[in-house]
C-alpha cells in the first residue's frame, strides 16, 4: 500500500504551482507572518535612517535637491572646532548625567522598596518629573537659572549670602551644571521606578536565608540585590545612556547651545546647522557622526547582557 | 503655546474679517472702487493661497485681515491665508518654490525672494506703480528685493528695532540727551553701570537682538563680513576694533547677557532691572497697556542707534518682503493684492495697527498719523531708511541669511567678550565657518 501511495503522493507534489508552494509553505508562512513587521521598521527605521545618513554625503539645502558631495561635510567637521566642543559637550554630558542617574535612581529604588507610610503615594510622586512635558520643565529651569529672575539667586540674596546674581546661564560652568541637572531631575523617575519594578523580582525568601546566615545589609545588598538587578541595571541605563546623548529639547528650551556653545550637544548643533541655517547635509553629517557612539552603547549592553557574569554576578562567564 | 495663539488666531481673524465689513463699509467702497481703477484685474474665479509670518500685535493681524476681507469682496478672489513662525516661514516657501506648488504669495523675512530669483514673479510694474505714487523705495528696501533692474518682491515693511532707554536713569548718569556716537555710547553704558542703573544686550543665540546689535557694532567700525564681490573680509584690523570696543561695552553690561534671548531684554526691562537696551517697540507697547507699569512707560524713551567710526547709520533692520510665486494661476490677482496692500487707504491703518513694529519702505508713509500719534513711535519711522541689507555690503541672498542664522557674528563676539577665545582666534573661526557657506 504504502508502495502504491508514494508515487502517487509524488505527481501531486509537483503539480503544485510556485504560487500554492508561497501560500501553504510552513517557512514561508512565517515569511508571512513578519511582512507586517518587516514594512514597518523599513519605512519608518530604515529609511530615515538611510535619508540621513545619505543626505550626509551631499550639499542638500532646504527645499533643494543636493549634489553628491562624498565626504566633503565630514572633512569640514573634523576641523570644526564647535563640532568638536558638541561632541566633547555631549559625552560629558551623556557620562555625568547617566552617572548621576543612576546612583539617585537606584538610591531612590532602594528607599521606596522599604515599607512605609504612604508607600503607593510616594511611588507616585517620584514619577512626576517623568509627566512633565520636557518642555515645560525646561522653561521652568530657564525660570530658575534665569540670570535677572533666577529664585535661587534672589533667596541666597535676602539670606544675605551673596550679593549680586548668580550667572548660571551665562558662565560656561555654571550653564553645563545647570543643563546637567535638569537632565538628572528629569531622567532620575525613570531610572528609579524601572529598578524598583526589579527589586521587587527579587524573593523574600533569600534575604531571610541571608539573615538567617547572620548577612549584614550591606551584604544582602552586595550579593542578593545588587547580583539580581544587574540585567535590569543593564537595560536601563543604556535607555538612559541613549535619551541622554540624543537630548534636545532641554537645551534648546534652556540655552539654545549658549554661552558661546558651551552647551551646544550634537543634537542641537545639528538642528542649528540644518534646519534654521538651512543646511541639510551638513546638519545630517553631525546626526550621523552620533550613529557610532550610540552603536557602542548598545553594543556595550548588548554583549554584557549575553554574559552570564553580568546577569548572575558570578564569575563563570 | 505659540500654536495656540495661532488656532485663537486664525479664529479671531475671521471673526473680526466678519466684523470689518459690518463696521467698515468705507474700506468696502474703496476697495470696489480701486479694483475698478486698478491696473491690474483679477482674473476671474482667482484663488490666492497667502503665508505670512505669525503676527507680534493683534490689531496689526486685525488690519491685515481686514484688507484681505475687502480685497476678497472688491475683486470676487477667494483669499486662503495662513500663518507659520518666523523660522518655518523661510523653508515652506523654499518648498513651495521646489516643488511649484501649494502657495501663490509668500510674505516672508530678510531677503527672501533673493532665495530662488527664477521661481518669483517679477514685481517690477507694481513697484513702479507704487514707487511713483508715494515717493519712492528706500535704498535698502530696494536691495533685498532687487536683482539687477528687476523686482523679484515687493518689500511690504520693516520691523525695526532702536535703542530703549530710561530717561531717569540717563538724567542721572548725566546724558540730558541719548549719545550720537560710539565713543559716547560707551561712557553711557560705563556711567549707567556706576550708578547700578546698567545697558544689557544679548550675547547669546538670540536671532533677532543678537544679530542686529552685534551687526551694528560690526558695521559701525567698518568692518562686515564680505565684500561687495562676496570676498571674506571678516579678519581685518576694523573688525580687532570692533571686538575691542564690544568687550568694554560688554563689561559694563548687567550680567548675564552671555546667556539672552529674544525674550531675554524684554523681560529685565520690563521688570525694572534694565536702563538701556536695544529692541522693537514691544518692551514700550507692553508697558503701555499694562496700568501697573505706567511709570516705567512714562519713562521709557527711544533713541536712533549711535553712529560709528565710519560715520554713517549702520543698523540692521528685519526687512519683510513679499513675493508671488511664477507658477500662480492667477498673477493679475496676485500683483493687485499686493499693490492694494500698500495703497494709503490700507496701509496707514496698517501702520497704526501694527503700533510701531512695522515701519514703511515707501518714503510718502513717513508722515503717517501713526509716528507722530505718540511721539515716542517717531524714531522707528527711520528703520528702513538707516539700516544695511542684511548682507551689509555683499550681495544680498541665501548665504548671507546663512551666515546670520548660524550666529556667525554672534559667536564671534561672544568668543572673544566672554574670554573664551582671543582676537585673533575669534576672527579665524568666523572666518572659518564664512569660507564654508561663501565658498
Amino acid at each position: 500500500m504504502a508502495d502504491v501511495a508514494i508515487p502517487r503522493a509524488k505527481p501531486q507534489m509537483s503539480e503544485a504551482s510556485a504560487w500554492t508552494q508561497l501560500k501553504y509553505n510552513r517557512n514561508w508562512l512565517g515569511f508571512w507572518f513578519m511582512v507586517p513587521a518587516m514594512a514597518f521598521l523599513i519605512f519608518f527605521l530604515a529609511y530615515p535612517l538611510g535619508l540621513g545618513i545619505w543626505l550626509s554625503f551631499t550639499d542638500t539645502r532646504i527645499g533643494r535637491v543636493g549634489q553628491f558631495i562624498a565626504t566633503e561635510n565630514y572633512e569640514w567637521l573634523w576641523d570644526d572646532s564647535i563640532f568638536w566642543l558638541s561632541v566633547f559637550n555631549t559625552l560629558l554630558y551623556t557620562f555625568v548625567a547617566s552617572a548621576f542617574k543612576f546612583a539617585i535612581g537606584l538610591y531612590l529604588a532602594l528607599l521606596l522598596n522599604e515599607h512605609m507610610p504612604f508607600k503607593a503615594m510616594l511611588r507616585a510622586m517620584v514619577l512626576i518629573p517623568f509627566i512633565v512635558p520636557t518642555v515645560l520643565s525646561a522653561l521652568a529651569f530657564w525660570w530658575i537659572f534665569d540670570s535677572q529672575f533666577s529664585i535661587i539667586s534672589w533667596s541666597l540674596k535676602q539670606l544675605g549670602l551673596i550679593s549680586q546674581n548668580i550667572n548660571f546661564l551665562g558662565d560656561t560652568t555654571w550653564a553645563r551644571i545647570c543643563v546637567i541637572f535638569a537632565n538628572v531631575w528629569r531622567g532620575v523617575p525613570f531610572v528609579a521606578i524601572t529598578l524598583l519594578a526589579g527589586l521587587q523580582t527579587v524573593s523574600p525568601s533569600l534575604y531571610e536565608a541571608a539573615t538567617l546566615d547572620g548577612a549584614t545589609r550591606w551584604q544582602n545588598f552586595r550579593y542578593i540585590t545588587y547580583p539580581l538587578l544587574t540585567p535590569i541595571i543593564a537595560v536601563v541605563m543604556t535607555f538612559s545612556v541613549l535619551f541622554t546623548f540624543t537630548d534636545f529639547q532641554l537645551i534648546w528650551a534652556m540655552t539654545r547651545g549658549g554661552p558661546v556653545n558651551a552647551t551646544h550637544l550634537m543634537a542641537t548643533l545639528s538642528y542649528q546647522r540644518a534646519i534654521i541655517a538651512g543646511q541639510l547635509g551638513e546638519g545630517a553629517a553631525i546626526s550621523s557622526a552620533m550613529i557610532p557612539f550610540l552603536l557602542a552603547a548598545i553594543m556595550v549592553s548588548w554583549f554584557g547582557l549575553q554574559r552570564r557574569k553580568w546577569q548572575q554576578g558570578e564569575s563563570n562567564d | 503655546m505659540q500654536d495656540f495663539t495661532r488656532r485663537t488666531l486664525l479664529q479671531g481673524g475671521t471673526a473680526l474679517a466678519a466684523t470689518g465689513m459690518l463696521t467698515g463699509p468705507a474700506l468696502f467702497d474703496f476697495a470696489k472702487a480701486w479694483a475698478q481703477s486698478a491696473p491690474w484685474k483679477a482674473e476671474p474665479g482667482a484663488k490666492l493661497t497667502v503665508m505670512r509670518w505669525k503676527r507680534f500685535v493683534p490689531a496689526e493681524d486685525d488690519a491685515f485681515n481686514a484688507m484681505v476681507a475687502a480685497f476678497k469682496a472688491a475683486t470676487g478672489t477667494e483669499m486662503n491665508v495662513f500663518s507659520e513662525s518666523f523660522e518655518d516661514v523661510q523653508p515652506k516657501a523654499s518648498v513651495a518654490a521646489n516643488t511649484g506648488s501649494g502657495l501663490d504669495l509668500a510674505w516672508g523675512l530678510h531677503t527672501l525672494p533673493q532665495l530662488f530669483p527664477t521661481k518669483v514673479l517679477k514685481m517690477n510694474d507694481v513697484a513702479d506703480y507704487l514707487g511713483k505714487k508715494y515717493g519712492g523705495w528706500t535704498d535698502a528696501a530696494a536691495k533685498t528685493c532687487k536683482l539687477g533692474n528687476d523686482w523679484l518682491g515687493i518689500p511690504v515693511a520693516t520691523n525695526g528695532g532702536y535703542m530703549n532707554y530710561r530717561k531717569s536713569a540717563l538724567d542721572k548718569a548725566g546724558f540730558k540727551e541719548f549719545p550720537k556716537d560710539f565713543p559716547g555710547f560707551l561712557e553711557m553704558c560705563k556711567a549707567l553701570k556706576a550708578n547700578n542703573t546698567p545697558a544689557g544686550f544679548a550675547l547669546g543665540h538670540a536671532s533677532g537682538d543678537g544679530n542686529s546689535w552685534l551687526h551694528w557694532v560690526l558695521w559701525g567700525h567698518g568692518a562686515y563680513t564680505v565684500d561687495q564681490n562676496d570676498k571674506i573680509i571678516i579678519n581685518s584690523p576694523e573688525t580687532a576694533k570692533a571686538l575691542e570696543y564690544c568687550k568694554a561695552l560688554y563689561e559694563s553690561f548687567i550680567p548675564g547677557t552671555a546667556s539672552w534671548n529674544d525674550s531675554s531684554n524684554n523681560k529685565a526691562f520690563l521688570a525694572g532691572e534694565l536702563y538701556c537696551t536695544a529692541n522693537g517697540i514691544s518692551i514700550y507697547v507692553a508697558a503701555k497697556t499694562d496700568a501697573s507699569k505706567k511709570e516705567l512707560a512714562a519713562d521709557t524713551y527711544h533713541a536712533l542707534w549711535p553712529v560709528g567710526p565710519v560715520g554713517k547709520p549702520t543698523e540692521l533692520q528685519l526687512a519683510l518682503p513679499i513675493l508671488a510665486f511664477n507658477f500662480t494661476k492667477y498673477p493679475n490677482a496676485a500683483k493687485a493684492f499686493v499693490a492694494f496692500m500698500l495703497e494709503k487707504e490700507n496701509y496707514e491703518k496698517w501702520l497704526d495697527g501694527a503700533q510701531g513694529y512695522l515701519t514703511q519702505t515707501l518714503n510718502a508713509y513717513e508722515t503717517a498719523p501713526i509716528w507722530t500719534a505718540d511721539p515716542k513711535n517717531t524714531v522707528f519711522s527711520q528703520a528702513s531708511k538707516r539700516t544695511l541689507p542684511a548682507s551689509g555690503i555683499g550681495t544680498v541672498g541665501e548665504k548671507a541669511a546663512t551666515a546670520i542664522a548660524d550666529f556667525i557674528v554672534v559667536d564671534m563676539f561672544a568668543n572673544y567678550c566672554t574670554g573664551a577665545k582671543d582676537t585673533k582666534g575669534a576672527m579665524a573661526d568666523a572666518e572659518r565657518q564664512l569660507k564654508r557657506i561663501y565658498r
